[in-house]
C-alpha cells in the first residue's frame, strides 16, 4: 500500500442524503416505484436534486408524515397502507415498490419492514415491497443505492451456475459497451445488478464472480459475500488504468489469459490515449480539491493524477471503507491526502488557503466558490454521465477540463455576483 | 400522510432560510441532519447567489441520538458565532430535530451571547415555506423591536408634516426566491421617489438587524407580499399604529390604485395623477390594432396568491382575455383568491397537487397558461402556450436583464411575456393549415420542438382510437374530417363540446353538421 495520509473529520457538513440516489435508481428500472416515508423536507429535497427532470408523472414519491400520523404509529401504518394501495390503483404497472425510510421515520421507528411484509402478503403475485433505508442520518448520497440494492437481494433466488455480475448502477451504453467487451473475452454468463427490469433480479451463489462498477457498495458486497459470491479485488473501471485492471481482474478471475486481455482492449487504449491527449494539456499540473459527497473522489483522483497529470491537494470522503478501496488506494500517488467525514468550513478555508485550480464539490458550493474565483466542477454530474470504461476516459477528463478552459476563456476573476 | 409526488412550497424552515439569506449580518443554526444541506443550492443554483446561504447545519448522525445532541447543537451554535459574528442569530430545526426536541432556541438563549437571539418554532408537519418565511421575518422584526413598543408613541401616517421632511416608508417582503423581488424593489422605490416619497428600509431583502430596529422612523409600510409580510405589518400597526398598504401594484390599474392608496394614506396630494396611465406601454400596446387578437383568448391562471390575483385582474381587464380557471396553492391566500375566481364567474382551485392542476388544465382547454414551473411542463405536454407568473420557478426565470412584475416597467414586462407565447401559438397554428401546402418546407421546426408534435400525434391517433366516444356517440367521416379543421389548440374543446351537445339532443352519430349546430348552441 502506497503510503497515503488518512484523517478523519467530523463537524457540519455539505452533502446529500441517500434519498437522492433514487433520482437514478428510478430510471434504471422504469417498472419501479420509489415511495419515501418522510416529510415535505425529503419531498423538496428529490424535486430539487432532480432539477426539471420531472416532464411526466414521476415514479418517486413521498408519503408525507402529517401531525395526526406522529401521534399514534398505529395510525401511521394504516394511513402508510392507504397511500400504498391508492398508489397501486393509481400505477399499476409497477412491480417493485420500495418503501423508503428517512429521518422522520427513522426517528420515530416506523416500522417499515413489517408493514412491507403485510404488503408483500396482500399483494402477492402483484406487487412486490421492499424496504430499506436512504435517511440522512444513517446514509450519504450514494449510499442510498448501496441501501436499495443490499434490500434486493434476499429476493434473489439461489443457483450454481458459473456468471460474472456487474454490481453497480451503470448508464445503459456504458453497460452494452462491457457486455460487449467481456462477450469478446470469451466470458458470456454476464448480468448486472440491478437489472433493467426490477423483477429480472439475477440469481446468484457460489459460482457468481461479482465485479463492482461503483465504490460505495460496502453492505451490499457483505451481503453478497454472505450468498457465497466470490467479490473480484480491482480498482474501478474509471480511467483507462482503472478500467484496464478491472477488466484484467475479471478475466483473471474468470481463467482468461492477461494475452487476451491485451489483444482485445489495446486498440481500445490506443484510441482513448489518443482522445485523452487534448485534456491532458489543460489539466497537467493543475491542483485539485475534491470535497467529499460521491465517494467516488478516490477513484477520480487517482484517474485525474495517473492519467492526466493533475497534483492532488486533499481527497475527501464521506466514507472509507479501507478494505473495498484497497486496490484504488495502491494507485494513489505517496503522501496523498484522504479525509474522511468533514467540517465544511474548515474543509473551506482549507481550499481557499491552497488555492486550488479545481475544486470538485457539491451544487451547494460551486457558485460561491466560483464567485471567489476558485473553478469548480459538481460532483452530481458523475452520478449522471456516462464515465466508465476505456471509451469514456476522455469524456471523463472533459468533465474537469471545461471548467479550466472556460476559466481561460473569461479572464476576469473578480466578478460581482448579484 | 399526504402522498406527494412534487410540491409547490418546501418546509417552512426552507422559509427561514430564505429570510435569512435575504438579509445582512444574520445567521441561521438550523438543527438537522446533513440531507438538509440540498436547500443551499436553491439559493446558489436558482438565484446564482455567489455566496452560501449563512446557514449552519448542526448535522447529527444516528450515532448521536443516543447520546446528548443537545451538546453537538450547542457546539455548532458557539463555532458558527465565532466565525460568523452574526448581530442577530436565528436558532431552529428542521423537520427531524423537531422530533428529537431538544429545543435549540432555548439553548441558545442560554449561552451568554450578547446578541439577539430569535428562537424558530416553525411545525414542519402542519406548515410550509411561505408560512416559515411570514413567521421568521416576523419572530425577528418583534424581536428586535419589542423593547422599543411602550416607549413609542402610535406613528401617525402625518409624521412627516411635522417632522417637516418628505414621507418615509419601508418597502417589506421581497426576499430571495420570490418572484422577481430583486427587480420589483427597484421599480418601485423609483415610483414612490417620483411621488416625492423616501423609502426608509427594504426588509428582508438587503437589511441588517440595524435595519429593522430602524423601522418605525417611516410613517408607512408597503406590503408588497403579502405572504410574506402581512405578519409583520399587522405586528408594526398594533403595536406602533404604523398603517400599511393593501394594493398589490402588479398592473396598470393595480399600480395606479397603490399610489392612489400610498398618497390617500399619507395625505400626500397626488398632483401628477393624468400622467399616471401614460407612464407604461402596456394599455396603448393592448389598445393597438394588433392587439384585437388577444380579445377573449382562454387563460388558465394558477400560482401563489399575490401573483395570480394580480394575474387574474389584469388579463381581464387590461389585456381583455377571458380567466377560464384561476387557482393557488397558497392555502393562507384562499378566500381572496376564491373571492376573485367568484368575480370572474369560475371556481377557485385550491390545491398543492400538481395533478390536480394538469387536470384542471386539461379540461379548461385554454389557449394560454399563466403559472408556476410545474404548468410550464404542463403545457410544454399539452402543447399550449406558457409564461411564468409566480413560484416556484427555476433558473431560467432569475433573468439576468432588469424585468419586475410590479409597477409601469413590470406591466411593459408583463405584456412582452404573456403576448410573445401567445404570437407563437398561431404561428404553430399557421404551420398547421400550411404543411400541407408544397411550397412548406418540411424541416420548418416548430418553437415548441417535439413535444407539439407529439401532442398533436397523440390528438390524432386518440381520435382515430377513439372513432367512438365513451356514451357511444358515434363519429361519422365527415364529422371527423371537419374535426381535424379545427386549429388543434381548441380541438379538444370541440370535441368535447360536440359530444356534449349530441347527448343533451340525443343525436347517435355526429356528422359536420352536427359540428356547426354545437358550435352555434354554445358560443
Amino acid at each position: 500500500m502506497s503510503k497515503v495520509e488518512f484523517n478523519k473529520e467530523t463537524g457540519p457538513r455539505e452533502v446529500f442524503c441517500g434519498l437522492t440516489s433514487i433520482v437514478w435508481l428510478h430510471r434504471r428500472m422504469p417498472d419501479a416505484f420509489f415511495l419515501v416515508v418522510g416529510s415535505r423536507t425529503c419531498a423538496h429535497l428529490i424535486q430539487s436534486a432532480a432539477g426539471v427532470m420531472i416532464f411526466a408523472e414521476p415514479r418517486f414519491g413521498t408519503a408525507i408524515l402529517e401531525e395526526k400520523d406522529l401521534a399514534g404509529l398505529a395510525d401511521a401504518h394504516e394511513e402508510l397502507d392507504r397511500v400504498v394501495n391508492d398508489l397501486i390503483a393509481r400505477r399499476p404497472e409497477i412491480k417493485t415498490l420500495f418503501l423508503v425510510g428517512s429521518c422522520p421515520s427513522e426517528v420515530i421507528k416506523l416500522d417499515l419492514a413489517t408493514v412491507a411484509d403485510k404488503l408483500n402478503k396482500r399483494f402477492l403475485g402483484q406487487v412486490r415491497f421492499v424496504n430499506y433505508s436512504g435517511s440522512g442520518i444513517e446514509t450519504t448520497f450514494t449510499q442510498g443505492e448501496d441501501g436499495a440494492l443490499k434490500a434486493l437481494i434476499p429476493l434473489m433466488e439461489s443457483s450454481n451456475a458459473e456468471k460474472l455480475l456487474l454490481v453497480g448502477t451503470l448508464a445503459n451504453n456504458v453497460e452494452d459497451r462491457f457486455k460487449k467487451i467481456f462477450r469478446n473475452l470469451g466470458i458470456s454468463n454476464i448480468e448486472s445488478f440491478p437489472p433493467r427490469q426490477s423483477t429480472e433480479l439475477p440469481k446468484i451463489g457460489k459460482n457468481t464472480k461479482v465485479l463492482l462498477t461503483q465504490p460505495y457498495l460496502s453492505d451490499t458486497v457483505r451481503d453478497l459475500k454472505h450468498r457465497g459470491c466470490e467479490i473480484i479485488s480491482a480498482p474501478f473501471p474509471l480511467g483507462i488504468e482503472g478500467s484496464t485492471k478491472w477488466f484484467l481482474a475479471a478475466a483473471k478471475a474468470c481463467n482468461i489469459s492477461e494475452l487476451k486481455v491485451h489483444e482485445i482492449i489495446s486498440p481500445l487504449i490506443n484510441r482513448s490515449k489518443l482522445a485523452l491527449e487534448s485534456h491532458k494539456e489543460i489539466l497537467k499540473g493543475k491542483r485539485l480539491f475534491l470535497l467529499p459527497e460521491s465517494q467516488l473522489e478516490i477513484s477520480l483522483a487517482r484517474f485525474l493524477h495517473n492519467e492526466c497529470e493533475m497534483d492532488l491537494i486533499e481527497v475527501g470522503t464521506p466514507y472509507l471503507n479501507k478494505d473495498l478501496m484497497k486496490e484504488e488506494i495502491n494507485l494513489l500517488p505517496d503522501n496523498t491526502k484522504i479525509v474522511e467525514g468533514q467540517h465544511v468550513e474548515k474543509q473551506l478555508d482549507r481550499v481557499r488557503d491552497s488555492k486550488p485550480d479545481l475544486v470538485v464539490c457539491g451544487m451547494g458550493l460551486a457558485n460561491p466558490l466560483e464567485a471567489e474565483g476558485i473553478s469548480t466542477k459538481w460532483s452530481i454530474e458523475m452520478v449522471f454521465s456516462p464515465i466508465h470504461g476505456i471509451d469514456q476516459a476522455a469524456d471523463l477528463a472533459g468533465l474537469f477540463s471545461k471548467p479550466l478552459r472556460r476559466n481561460q476563456i473569461l479572464t476576469s476573476k473578480t466578478l460581482v455576483t448579484h | 400522510m399526504e402522498l406527494t409526488l412534487w410540491t409547490y412550497e418546501g418546509p417552512p424552515h426552507v422559509g427561514a432560510m430564505r429570510i435569512a439569506s435575504s438579509m445582512k449580518d444574520i445567521h441561521y443554526v438550523l438543527h438537522a441532519p446533513q440531507g438538509d444541506t440540498y436547500a443551499d443550492l436553491l439559493f446558489t443554483m436558482i438565484e446564482r447567489r455567489g455566496e452560501r446561504p449563512p446557514v449552519t447545519y448542526t448535522t447529527f448522525q444516528a450515532r448521536d441520538l443516543g447520546g446528548d445532541t443537545a451538546e453537538l447543537v450547542k457546539k455548532n451554535i458557539k463555532e458558527a458565532v465565532e466565525r460568523f459574528k452574526p448581530k442577530t442569530l436565528l436558532v431552529g430545526e428542521s423537520c427531524t430535530a423537531e422530533l428529537i426536541q431538544d429545543q435549540p432556541g432555548a439553548l441558545a438563549k442560554g449561552m451568554g451571547f450578547d446578541i439577539p437571539i430569535v428562537n424558530l418554532e416553525l411545525p414542519a408537519y402542519s406548515k410550509k415555506e411561505n408560512w416559515g418565511a411570514s413567521e421568521t421575518f416576523y419572530q425577528l422584526t418583534r424581536t428586535l423591536l419589542k423593547e422599543k413598543v411602550s416607549s413609542s408613541e402610535k406613528i401617525s401616517p402625518l409624521r412627516w408634516k411635522e417632522l417637516g421632511r418628505r414621507p418615509k416608508v419601508n418597502i417589506l417582503g421581497p426576499s430571495l426566491l420570490g418572484f422577481r423581488c430583486r427587480d420589483d424593489v427597484i421599480e418601485i422605490q423609483r415610483i414612490l421617489s417620483e411621488q416625492g416619497i423616501d423609502t426608509n428600509v427594504v426588509a428582508p431583502l438587503g437589511a441588517s438587524p440595524g435595519d429593522i430596529e430602524r423601522l418605525i422612523d417611516a410613517e408607512l409600510n408597503i406590503c408588497l407580499y403579502q405572504e410574506i409580510a402581512e405578519a409583520s405589518c399587522e405586528w408594526l400597526k398594533r403595536n406602533f399604529g404604523m398603517e400599511y398598504t393593501n394594493t398589490i401594484p402588479i398592473g396598470i390599474k393595480n399600480t395606479i390604485e397603490f399610489i392612489n392608496e400610498v398618497h390617500n394614506k399619507l395625505d400626500l396630494p397626488l398632483t401628477n395623477k393624468e400622467e399616471l396611465e401614460n407612464k407604461s406601454k402596456l394599455p396603448w400596446y393592448s389598445k393597438s390594432v394588433d392587439s384585437n387578437y388577444l380579445t377573449g383568448k382562454r387563460v388558465f391562471i394558477f400560482g401563489d396568491g399575490t401573483h395570480a390575483i394580480a394575474a387574474a385582474k389584469i388579463a381581464k381587464e387590461e389585456l381583455g382575455f377571458e380567466v377560464v380557471g384561476l387557482g393557488t396553492y397558497s392555502r393562507e391566500m384562499a378566500r381572496q383568491v376564491r373571492a376573485t375566481a367568484k368575480d370572474l364567474n369560475v371556481e377557485a382551485l385550491i390545491t398543492n397537487n400538481y395533478l390536480e392542476v394538469e387536470d384542471a388544465l386539461k379540461k379548461a382547454a385554454p389557449e394560454l397558461v399563466l403559472g408556476t414551473q410545474m404548468e410550464r411542463h404542463s403545457a410544454k405536454r399539452l402543447g399550449i402556450p406558457c409564461s411564468v407568473i409566480s413560484t416556484p420557478m427555476h433558473v431560467q426565470d432569475v433573468p439576468a436583464r432588469y424585468s419586475p412584475q410590479m409597477g409601469w416597467e413590470g406591466a411593459n414586462v408583463i405584456f412582452d411575456d404573456w403576448v410573445h407565447p401567445l404570437m407563437m401559438g398561431l404561428e404553430e397554428h399557421l404551420i398547421d393549415m400550411f404543411k400541407h401546402d408544397f411550397e412548406f418546407v418540411d424541416g420548418h421546426q416548430s418553437h415548441l420542438g417535439h413535444t407539439a408534435t407529439q401532442t398533436k400525434d397523440f390528438l390524432n391517433s386518440d381520435e382515430k382510437k377513439e372513432k367512438n366516444s365513451k356514451e357511444g356517440i358515434i363519429w361519422t367521416e365527415s364529422g371527423r374530417a371537419e374535426l381535424t379543421k379545427v386549429p388543434f389548440f381548441v380541438r379538444g374543446k370541440v370535441k368535447t363540446n360536440t359530444e356534449k351537445y349530441a347527448i343533451l339532443r340525443g343525436i347517435p352519430e355526429i356528422s359536420d353538421e352536427t359540428l356547426y349546430d354545437a358550435k352555434a348552441y354554445f358560443s
